[in-house]
């Protein structure tokens, strides 16, 4: 117990990276996952490709070599750099790759979505003569999105749970890695895996009540 | 193509050809303008040159490093597949018990190792094994026990959603004919759930198979080890050329289990062995046929 107070600071500090780390990657995985989900549901076949392609090749690609890959090669080796500063560097790299990862699990949860709307619904947009655009935004997605807001809050889930392999990045500041230090200089502690287990949960166990809540107050009634 | 494609447009008339044909050429050029910058980016840092590729056609390369590095990656997704497959069984059964006594502490093993960030699990076991079992080589160890305490706990839960989806009228029906408890789990319910399980059992599985690469974090010698570490460490600057080979590996790899997951899909939707509909995979929309294959989310 001893460990855990004295060691609080510090993985106070760490935990709030990872909280800073999913709101970012939430705000960017999902506005990138609808883009992505758009393309995959377009009328060019070409954007489809694309959007299928990007998905199937990164969400089969473990996010460990994601991560590594933003870090030893798009910025190491290929030179594409957002700071000189190397934690702030280290910190936008991982916002990159997990953000570019968690965008495949949306897109899946969101296309599933979209299968559940009634073909009538697209029909009628249709028919009152909307675009293909106009009916994606105003009918189609606003049901989809809907339909998936339970899923939606797992994959947001895994997300924050996956800010821990920041440090394959070497993104050196969050609090799996904090712990990994701790554990370095003092040996295993007890109390510093539960106190982190804990905050952890205290995310992520609310995030699932109430997107399960939302999701059964924005139920589409058909 | 996607069923969803279809339900979002119509055949086209004329003016919708020209827009869809001027989408098209925007996109290709998007698309080309896209490879392009990659193209010149690889230029300017000398990724093209062939000193750096060259390690790629030499059997050493894959004899000494990459097929190693594969066997390790699939020693310990095959070693924590088998034990999940075993800890998910036993806890899943558990919190179906009657009693009490069993099924609530099963119930918030589950419920923990589910919330637990897994790599903070396995950096606890890496450093908690040689505290507890004296000195050694513990990565492994750490990795495949990590792994089965997470997919574990996730495929309890498919194995309780399997059982609880075989209709009340077969253990209905079991207990009428005179078997017990164990009697109607062993013959009637299990053997219907299990197909109703596979689809959702694969596709965890290439989650598993995907987390095998957390032990490229503790160093534990794996496909991601090998080919981000020591192949760049031998032959210097062959970073990009290595992540793309084993990238296409474990793409490769994943692609063929989830297809698997896929057929197991449909085959057990048409199949009447089992009276259970096929469970989504834990994460996944909760819509009855949706037919675009499975995935679980990670």
């Amino acid at each position: 117990m001893d460990d855990l107070i004295k060691y609080a600071p510090a993985l106070w500090e760490g935990f709030l990276k990872n909280v800073q780390l999913s709101l970012i990657c939430a705000v960017l995985s999902l506005t990138l996952g609808t883009i992505l989900v758009s393309m995959r549901v377009a009328p060019t076949p070409i954007l489809r490709a694309v959007g299928a392609g990007y998905v199937n090749v990164v969400r089969n690609t473990p996010l460990t070599l994601v991560l590594a890959f933003s870090a030893l090669g798009l910025s190491d080796t290929l030179g594409f750099v957002f700071s000189d500063e190397p934690r702030s560097n280290g910190f936008w790299l991982v916002t990159l790759g997990l953000s570019a990862y968690t965008a495949t699990f949306v897109c899946e949860a969101l296309r599933s979505g979209i299968n559940t709307v009634p073909l009538g619904q697209a029909e009628a947009a249709r028919a009152i003569g909307l675009t293909f655009f106009q009916s994606l935004t105003m009918i189609i997605l606003p049901q989809a999105f809907r339909v998936v807001i339970a899923p939606l809050g797992s994959v947001m889930i895994a997300m924050i749970k996956n800010t821990t392999v920041a440090i394959a990045a070497g993104y050196l500041a969050e609090s799996a890695f904090v712990m990994k230090d701790t554990f370095d200089d003092t040996g295993v502690s007890i109390p510093i895996f539960i106190g982190l287990v804990v905050a952890f949960m205290a995310v992520t166990l609310p995030i699932g009540f109430f997107t399960g809540w939302l999701a059964n107050r924005l139920a589409v009634a058909r | 193509m996607s069923r969803g494609a279809t339900v979002l447009f119509d055949a086209p008339g004329p003016r919708a050809r020209v827009r869809n044909n001027i989408m098209t050429l925007l996109a290709v050029v998007a698309v080309a303008a896209i490879l392009y910058f990659i193209y010149l980016r690889f230029d300017e840092k000398g990724q093209w040159e062939g000193r750096i590729w060259e390690p790629f056609i030499r059997p050493e390369t894959w004899t000494n490093y990459i097929v190693p590095g594969l066997l390790g990656t699939l020693e310990a997704a095959g070693l924590a597949s088998v034990l999940a497959l075993i800890f998910g069984g036993l806890f899943g059964l558990a919190r179906l018990s009657d009693h009490a006594w069993i099924r609530l502490p099963a119930g918030a093993v589950v419920e923990v190792f589910r919330a637990i960030p897994l790599l903070l699990l396995i950096f606890f076991i890496f450093y908690l094994a040689p505290s507890v079992l004296g000195s050694g080589d513990y990565t492994l160890a750490a990795l495949v026990t990590g792994l089965t305490l997470y997919n574990g706990s996730v495929l309890a839960e498919v194995v309780r959603a399997g059982v609880r989806a075989v209709p009340k009228g077969q253990s209905e029906a079991a207990y009428a004919i005179g078997l017990r408890k164990s009697g109607v789990m062993r013959l009637v319910l299990l053997p219907q759930a299990v197909t109703a399980m596979m689809p959702a059992i694969v596709s965890q599985l290439v989650v598993l198979l995907k987390d095998t690469a957390l032990g490229y974090i503790i160093a534990y010698v794996d496909l991601l080890n090998m080919g981000f570490k020591i192949i760049p460490a031998v032959n210097f600057g062959s970073l990009i050329p290595a992540a793309i080979v084993i990238g296409i590996i474990y793409v490769g790899l994943n692609m063929a289990l989830s297809a698997l997951a896929t057929w197991l899909e449909r085959r057990s939707r048409r199949s009447r062995k089992s009276a259970a509909p096929p469970i989504e995979p834990p994460g996944a929309v909760g819509v009855p046929a949706t037919g675009m294959g499975v995935s679980a989310v990670d």
